[in-house]
């Protein structure tokens, strides 16, 4: 256990050094920098700049400079938002986009489970084609047309809940809920699946035939297994739900990271872009290594180390 | 993600808001609530460059002038000011003023502010503002000293201006706000972090900052030490600072907000129908720019074959809702003639029209009768959907009129930008706004080497107007030398006019007394809030 978890984590540093590098020279590689305005500036104005942000260094030198600050953890100042460092923009957006996250998980964990459960049970009655066709619009629904809908509704012709903006836990109903339909949805059928392939099993049936209760057989054999690739997936979408949509910050104007992932872009803010995908990625990589963590919990069949006993 | 989408689902919001309408709340309460743009890049006036910074600066600060209703430079911080006869030396005079903190201003702010914004260590864009003063450049470029630099505070109240040369616009200049002062103390006591923290912005205008949630809002307050405080009505300004246009304006109809800048194309025409679209001048041109060292565009008739078969007026009307003006000059709408006090374009009238027959001539006299062996024409412009819109009316336009075919093609922003820059391009859309009210603006673009000038026209006959108007301080001779070199460029046709921007809003009918100059840059210390 402790020596694959160290393995993990040597291979993760090696994933982030890859992302970390990659973006680098991807970044610098497209047209157009952070300074890049529609007025030219006269050459001595655009000289200073770029000697105050360090861009006419060589490539190389601004790569191991920003490799030897993100030693310290210092992500650099933003060259948009000018006095205010990634570190800083980081710290402020994210525990709004955490905080709408974890609102989404726990409600596409609370309401996705018991649906895809029901739905497995009553396979192919009417219990399971509402739910089956309620979760394929909330897998094909894009967030944005939610959240339009939501806001029309609920917002705007019931005038029950606020439209937009942040700023206590009525502002946060409307964009959770449209943030987690997806999720829900998939959750719901991914269990679904899972669900009727493992009571197909023999295991069940031999449960089944021994006598054990229905609930028993459900809670203790059929779930714990059932559950592994719904595990799976909910690892790397926490990452992404966690640090925040672009759309739907944007479309409740919500102070959260969401938006610096796609505006950085845009922006060519260097330090902003690197920063966001760094800590994207770390999420990333660390919750995966975390769901691998919980697999032998839920199935003792798994081994970690590599081993399978059959 | 594409923006379709995004815009349908908008769309589905706008629709909702439509439908519900509006409830009114009645209060008197002296607060106005604005959609301006996003998340300020910065409230430091020596580093801000953005519309929406330049709107929040303006309500903390103050220049030594500023721009009335009429589009006319009167007064502010500097009370009055005298002009030697050669034009090389401005003394200002300054009114007595508090720092929002208590210290007095003074003389020297200005001069700190100044000095600041030209030092190369401060790296600020706009440096080259002030570049017409006595060494200015030289200090910014690194090859001069702070102390050559042609400003000084005599006394407390008292600063001088020297120039180089004859700088006519200069009083313009001082509506900027690379212009405003800066207190010295409390910046050279906290560094660039000052602008950063609402204990440290410091500012001597009508208002200041209370509380700032990075994308949520700026909350300001009515200045107590303000000199002019009892001409300020509104106690309370907050700035909600977010991305999205349509967001805001669903807020605007719910009674969030009394102002919305530039609200979603998409809904220009359902609000104007509703009365609730204001449009006011803003010196902005929109353009497409010929590559004018390439075939076919070195040929000034090929330029003007092209220019003659645009109908701007079918385009103002069917793609821009009629808030935009088709353009017929160079030089737009918003600068006020000092001399006559008539608007600079009204008074120079239309320069080109519309005319098919004229522009078949033109093409076939450059060796391209109704568009055979025009070599391949791409017309480059940055990805959006109106830039779009209009991209494919002209494209039909030039088919239909000229047999002129032309390919589209579309970059992302900073691309499309870089292309622009480095020359690879042959036609392309571009963009141009004032910085400041005075027609020069507009006319040091299109010089043979202007910095911005990336179409590379040039004309000695045009250089040599502008040089006139340069170099002089009687604006009757400015004037009629800008006019001129408008009409050279024209008949050049050095770029293709296609609109003047106006700006367009959604404005409470409470708010009174908004003063809204062509700068684009509001001016909130007169409002009233009023039923």
């Amino acid at each position: 256990m402790l020596s694959y978890t160290l393995k993990r984590i040597l291979n993760a540093v090696v994933v982030l050094w890859f992302v970390i590098t990659i973006t680098f020279f991807l970044m610098h590689a497209i047209p157009g920098g952070p300074f890049t305005g529609e007025k030219n500036l006269p050459p001595a104005v655009m000289k200073n700049i770029e000697e105050r942000y360090k861009l006419n260094d060589p490539l190389w030198k601004q790569y191991t400079d920003y490799m030897v600050n993100l030693g310290h953890l210092d992500l650099g100042p933003s060259f948009k938002y000018q006095g205010r460092s990634v570190n800083n923009i980081i710290a402020e957006g994210f525990p709004v986009s955490f905080q709408l996250g974890m609102n989404s998980i726990v409600l596409a964990v609370v309401l996705g489970i018991p649906a895809g459960v029901i739905s497995a049970l009553k396979r192919n009655k009417w219990q399971d084609r509402t739910i089956m066709f309620l979760t394929t619009l909330g897998v094909a629904v894009p967030s944005f047309v939610l959240a339009a809908a939501l806001i029309h509704v609920f917002a705007i012709k019931l005038s029950l809940l606020p439209a937009a903006m942040w700023s206590g836990w009525k502002f946060q109903i409307l964009p959770s809920v449209a943030l987690a339909g997806m999720p829900t949805s998939y959750i719901a059928r991914l269990t679904r699946s899972s669900m009727l392939d493992v009571l197909g099993q023999d295991y069940i049936k031999t449960a089944k035939a021994k006598g054990v209760a229905q609930y028993v057989i459900m809670y203790r054999h059929a779930l714990k297994n059932g559950l592994i690739p719904v595990v799976t997936y909910i690892g790397p979408m926490a990452a992404g739900i966690l640090t925040g949509s672009f759309v739907i910050e944007t479309l409740f104007a919500i102070p959260g990271l969401g938006r610096h992932f796609v505006t950085s872009i845009y922006n060519r803010d260097y330090t902003v872009i690197l920063g966001v995908t760094i800590f994207y990625s770390f999420l990333v990589v660390a919750l995966n290594m975390l769901v691998d963590l919980i697999y032998p919990l839920l199935d003792p069949r798994i081994k970690l180390g590599g081993k399978q006993e059959g | 993600m594409s923006n379709r989408l995004i815009v349908l689902a908008i769309i589905m919001v706008m629709l909702g808001t439509m439908l519900a309408g509006c409830g009114g709340s009645a209060s008197q309460e002296q607060v106005m609530r604005l959609y301006m743009g996003a998340e300020p890049e910065t409230l430091d006036p020596d580093k801000a460059t953005g519309v929406p910074d330049a709107n929040y600066l303006q309500a903390m600060f103050e220049g030594l002038t500023e721009m009335d209703g009429e589009g006319l430079i009167v007064p502010a911080a500097a009370e009055k000011w005298e002009v030697s006869p050669d034009g090389l030396k401005y003394t200002f005079h300054l009114r007595a003023n508090k720092w929002s903190n208590g210290d007095p201003v003074t003389a020297r702010d200005f001069e700190y502010a100044w000095k600041r914004l030209l030092n190369p260590a401060t790296a600020s864009t706009y440096a080259y503002m002030l570049f017409s003063l006595k060494g200015a450049e030289a200090y910014n470029s690194g090859k001069g000293s702070a102390d050559a630099v042609g400003v000084k505070a005599l006394d407390d109240n008292t600063l001088e201006v020297t120039f180089e040369k004859p700088t006519a616009y200069f009083l313009a200049l001082c509506t900027h706000q690379s212009t405003y002062p800066v207190n010295q103390k409390v910046v050279e006591a906290n560094g660039d972090k000052w602008a950063g923290e609402v204990s440290t912005l410091v500012g001597n205008g009508p208002f200041k900052v209370t509380e700032w949630v990075h994308n949520g809002k700026l909350v300001m307050v009515k200045n107590d030490q303000y000199r002019d405080k009892d001409k300020v009505k509104l106690a309370r300004i907050e700035w909600i600072l977010i991305e999205e246009s349509g967001t805001a304006l669903s807020m605007f109809e719910n009674n969030q907000l009394e102002y919305v800048w530039e609200p979603p194309m998409a809904e220009v025409e359902r609000l104007k129908k509703e009365n609730k679209l204001q449009l006011s001048k803003l010196f902005g041109s929109y353009y497409y720019e010929f590559n004018t060292k390439k075939a076919p565009f070195d040929n000034p008739k090929v330029r003007r074959a092209l220019a003659l078969a645009v109908d701007r007026e079918a385009i103002a009307k069917n793609v821009l809702h009629d808030v935009h003006k088709p353009a017929d000059a160079w030089v737009p709408y918003g600068f006020t003639n000092p001399i006559t006090k008539q608007d600079f374009r009204e008074e120079g009238g239309a320069l080109f029209q519309t005319n098919v027959e004229e522009a078949k001539k033109l093409l076939a006299e450059a060796g391209y009768p109704d568009g055979q062996g025009m070599p391949p024409i791409t017309l480059l412009y940055n990805t959006n959907e109106n830039h779009k819109a209009i991209a494919e009316a002209v494209q039909e336009m030039w088919k239909k009129n000229i047999g002129v075919n032309v390919e589209l093609v579309n970059q992302e922003w900073k691309v499309y930008l870089a292309s622009r820059k480095s020359g690879d391009f042959q036609l392309a859309r571009a963009g141009w706004n004032g910085d400041y009210a005075d027609p020069m603006s507009f006319g040091d673009y299109l010089l043979t080497n202007g910095g911005n000038n990336w179409g590379r026209y040039g004309n000695p006959v045009y250089d040599k107007l502008i040089e006139t108007a340069q170099n002089t301080n009687d604006q009757a001779v400015r004037m009629q030398a800008m006019h001129d070199a408008d009409k050279v460029a024209i008949e050049d046709m050095a770029v293709l006019p296609i609109y003047f921007y106006t700006e367009w809003y959604c404005l409470s009918p409470k708010v009174k007394g908004l003063i809204y100059p062509a700068t684009g840059v509001l001016n909130l210390k007169y409002v009233l809030i009023q039923n």
